[in-house]
């Protein structure tokens, strides 16, 4: 007997090309002409011209630029991460649990508005802090100049360090105390113990969180692009930006984008395979699921210098330029000092009810951020329902392409985007608001895959037979069983979208038209043109949007497992 | 109410054969219990009949209404087929508690509210879940889920109930009460159940007829229990429904011998002619002696398991198991210890071609 294929058209067929169809367009096909664009030159193959756009002084010295500024934040965010983590869940720190979310807190705000903030404080001639040491204490020159790589790595360290925090406190908080007490009754000391227990336990929560940050500085554009380009440090998103801003889109440029673009690839990819790696391999059963109470080290004397040293910390890191945004933003002109006949209210008014150009930007972050956790919120279930719990074959692909923007920096989708949706297909998109809405669709699919699966896996399949069984349609079963269970997934995928959206730089700055810029591409070309006071005030109004939001969210989670 | 006939069904995953060419008829409000190992096919048996699965050749029948067939490809979908199913993971539904997860194939059916509320209750009471409609799942044991999935099904007074399994994953003493709970309702409404596992304790006790299903999805014998335990088709199934002791047997003239031995073979006569046989017995058809007629055997393992004694005796170099009731070893000086000659007899023997013993030594 052989098999009889029956394959008829049906609905799982149906949802199944609906879903890979959505994935080519948003995401396959910007891909595949970036990887076109840079090894496709008239008509053959060509990777000699790759070869020669790679050592030409620009894209070389902004490939290494790349690499030192990425290193050097993964060390220091590494060791800063590392050492907080342990402080918080290891020892007699007062107010542990406080300074632990405190640390936290670096993760909501953007990364760019922080440079923006450190600009303002330490430029070499009109930085705050400077100027103070020049003109009150007499120094001859800056006491530390925030246009160098130095200046970069500190101010995108404190912002990626809690990559590695929420790592190694985790897995510091997960794992079994009574590994070290048996090393402790072997009659091991406390370093000992540290060195040889403790340390290896954590190595793959440490190098994980650290390749994490190494992926989001290689493809960082903002603090760069606020605190380098005035001194020529070129990374290569910024040089992405450079190339296709300033060149008006000559083919020359667009190619070393797409080159520079495809090493950027290559590379975030290599970095999430290791950590892939890391983490699989790290993945002893010594560090359970469930929290355990640790042995805590007794800090003694230095308990309350360390508690200072914290409270330093956040409050230069944190209140510190948070408060600098805000001043800055209430001043009449940059560069008054901050005396009460200085300040106004009239820039907020400006912004909020006055300027087409920031209430546009505001409206235009607020409905795509909207509109893109939407769209991508129900495709995402539509496609996880597919690769979750459908038997058909393929669903691989969609698997892939929906994961892929994962490893593509913001930088190379909205190339990719560029590439696909400027009238080379016969629809233009570029200059409108639809071309970024596409960018986010994609660069944040990934997101919701993520949080939809992770609760659809959840809905084993006999729960809906059994609703079937009890004379449920399958469109029944859908909406009284597969909805309701999967609503938080799609609650959380809303948010995971929303948030980063609102709040958005790298993509829409490479996309955005006379009318469509987001409050990050406002804030960041209102700087760029020396509105400084603006800008700050434009950065604080998104400072308390991100804030207001995130909030909303602890409410609506903590209100969902109350219930 | 209703009987199931199943006819020439077959069935494969990826080009692997699950059932073929299968028939099988269950009769109106008995309670049928499909046995086999895991893995045999029988669940698929079961989501075939659920609908959850198409057959890719023959035709299902409930209660005379065509269900599916594969020749015509007419399906009617699971929500169509009025029946109730117990999941062996339960399948209770985690947001909604007790009473809605009861009453929503009332809900489904359009049940006005309060014959809805009462059906339910008493479909909660029947399960002995009184008091507890207003819990979430999570706050159930296993075996209140277990009831609740039951009540479920039940709710709605379907024609046919499908039970895979449904006790797995419940202790030992739970198992043993939901079974005589499930055998007692049965009863009661006079519904047709179909109960699918591989535990043989539970077959024989619950089932009206059992059907041994081999590791190919292949039926070996249908029957009622006792029937099945006392004249099994093959040894397959003998060996299914309990622990089975098989001595080689050789027949020389008239006379019988065990296995390449001059020892005689003592007991039963055969009834089938070979010349190469097998007796197949159970442990507790052994009864041991210290003297008189039997099989000469050394005892190589002794375990008192208090009700009885288990013992594993050497027979001409085949182990064969005994189990003796304790008070009768105690009675009559039967408590050997590792080592003792004692003699066999064997009360009731199933005779088998001898080529069974071919592939491995009991």
């Amino acid at each position: 007997m052989n098999a009889r294929a029956q394959s008829r058209f049906g609905t799982p067929e149906l949802l199944f090309g609906l879903s890979v169809a959505v994935l080519v367009i948003v995401v396959g096909v910007p891909m595949l002409l970036i990887f076109f664009n840079a090894f496709w030159v008239d008509g053959h193959f060509n990777v000699a011209d790759v070869i020669t756009v790679l050592r030409h002084p620009e894209t070389y010295k902004a490939l290494l630029n790349s690499l030192i500024l990425s290193v050097g934040v993964t060390i220091t965010g590494t060791i800063v991460g590392t050492f907080f983590a342990w402080l918080v869940t290891r020892t007699d720190l007062p107010f542990k649990k406080t300074m632990k979310l405190l640390f936290l807190v670096p993760f909501m705000l953007p990364a760019f508005i922080g440079a923006l903030a450190w600009k303002m404080l330490l430029s070499p001639r009109a930085g705050y802090i400077n100027r103070v040491f020049m003109d009150v204490f007499g120094f001859d020159g800056p006491v530390f100049n925030i246009y160098t790589y130095a200046g970069i790595i500190l101010v995108e360290t404190m912002y990626l360090f809690p990559f590695v925090f929420i790592q190694v406190s985790g897995a510091l908080e997960r794992m079994d105390p009574t590994l070290e007490e048996s090393a402790r009754i072997s009659g091991a000391d406390l370093f000992t113990i540290t060195r040889k227990i403790t340390i290896p336990l954590v190595m793959p929560s440490i190098l994980s969180g650290s390749l994490l940050i190494m992926l989001y500085s290689m493809a960082h554009f903002g603090t760069v692009a606020v605190l380098g380009v005035e001194t020529g440090i070129y990374n290569i998103p910024t040089l992405i930006y450079e190339k296709i801003h300033q060149s008006a889109g000559s083919f020359a440029s667009i190619r070393t984008a797409t080159v520079l673009a495809t090493v950027l690839v290559i590379t975030a990819a290599l970095i999430l395979w290791l950590q892939n790696r890391i983490l699989s391999k790290g993945r002893y059963q010594i560090i359970a699921g469930k929290s355990f109470r640790p042995t805590e080290l007794k800090l003694r004397g230095l308990r309350i210098p360390l508690l200072l040293l914290c409270i330093a910390y956040i409050g230069f890191t944190i209140v510190l330029p948070t408060t600098t945004i805000f001043l800055v933003g209430g001043l009449k002109t940059y560069g008054l000092p901050f005396t009460a006949e200085n300040m106004t209210w009239s820039n907020y008014n400006h912004i909020l009810f006055e300027w087409d150009l920031t209430r546009g930007a505001i409206w235009n972050s607020i409905s795509l951020g909207l509109s893109a956790a939407l769209i991508t919120m129900f495709a995402g279930v539509v496609i996880s329902y597919v690769i979750v719990k459908m038997k058909v074959r393929g669903k691989g692909i969609l698997e892939f392409l929906g994961m892929l923007p994962f490893s593509v920096p913001g930088s190379v989708i909205a190339l990719g985007v560029i590439l696909a949706w400027s009238g080379k297909f016969g629809i233009n998109l570029y200059n409108t608001v639809w071309i970024i809405l596409v960018a986010y669709i994609a660069r944040y699919m990934a997101f919701s895959l993520k949080a939809n699966s992770a609760a659809l896996e959840q809905v084993h399949d006999s729960l809906v037979e059994a609703a079937r069984a009890s004379g449920a349609t399958m469109a029944q079963a859908l909406r009284d069983i597969v909805v309701p269970l999967v609503r938080p997934g799609m609650v959380a995928a809303f948010f995971l979208i929303f948030l980063p959206a609102l709040r958005e730089l790298t993509v829409s700055v490479l996309l955005y038209g006379p009318t469509t810029r987001t409050i990050g591409v406002a804030i960041y070309t209102l700087n760029e043109d020396g509105e400084t006071v603006y800008s700050a005030a434009l950065a604080g109004i998104a400072l308390i949007i991100i804030v207001l939001g995130e909030l909303l969210i602890k409410r609506l989670v903590s209100g969902k497992n109350g219930a | 109410m209703a009987n199931v006939r199943i006819e020439g069904v077959a069935k494969q995953y990826a080009g692997r054969k699950i059932l073929s060419g299968l028939s099988l008829e269950l009769n109106d409000g008995e309670c049928f219990t499909l046995l086999g190992p895991s893995g045999c096919g029988k669940t698929v048996l079961l989501r075939l009949i659920a609908g959850f699965e198409t057959p890719d050749s023959g035709s299902i029948a409930i209660g005379g209404e065509v269900v599916a067939n594969a020749a015509t490809g007419h399906m009617l979908p699971p929500d169509k087929r009025g029946l109730g199913v117990v999941f062996q993971d339960y399948a209770v539904w985690p947001h909604m508690n007790v009473f809605d997860n009861i009453s929503y194939p009332l809900k489904l059916a359009g049940t006005a509210a309060k014959s809805l509320r009462e059906r339910t209750l008493r479909a909660v009471d029947l399960v002995g879940l009184s008091g507890l409609d207003a819990r979430l799942p999570s706050q159930l044991s296993g075996g209140q889920q277990q009831r609740v999935a039951l009540a479920r099904a039940l709710v709605s007074e379907p024609r046919l109930l499908l039970l895979d399994e449904p006790l797995n994953n419940l202790d030992a003493n739970l198992r043993e009460e939901m079974r005589f709970e499930i055998k007692a309702l049965q009863r009661q409404l006079g519904i047709t159940i179909l109960y699918v596992t591989h535990d043989q304790e539970i077959a024989l006790a619950i089932a009206d007829r059992i059907a041994v299903m081999d590791a190919n999805g292949a039926l070996r014998q249908i029957g009622v229990p006792e029937a099945l335990y006392e004249k099994p088709a093959d040894d397959f199934v003998f060996r299914f429904l309990g622990i089975a002791s098989f001595l080689p047997v050789r027949r020389d003239g008239e006379a019988l011998y065990i296995g390449g031995s001059s020892a005689k073979w003592v007991g039963q006569a055969p009834d089938i002619p070979d010349a190469r046989l097998a007796a197949g017995f159970r442990p507790s058809d052994v009864m041991l002696a210290r003297g008189g007629e039997g099989l000469p055997g050394i005892v190589r393992r002794a375990s008192f398991l208090g009700a009885q004694v288990d013992y594993l005796i050497d027979i001409a170099g085949t182990l064969i198991r005994a189990a003796l009731p304790s008070h009768e070893c105690l009675a009559r000086n039967l408590l050997f210890v590792e080592g003792d000659h004692c003699l066999a007899r064997i009360a009731s023997v199933q005779w088998f071609a001898g080529d069974i013993l071919a592939a491995e030594k009991v």
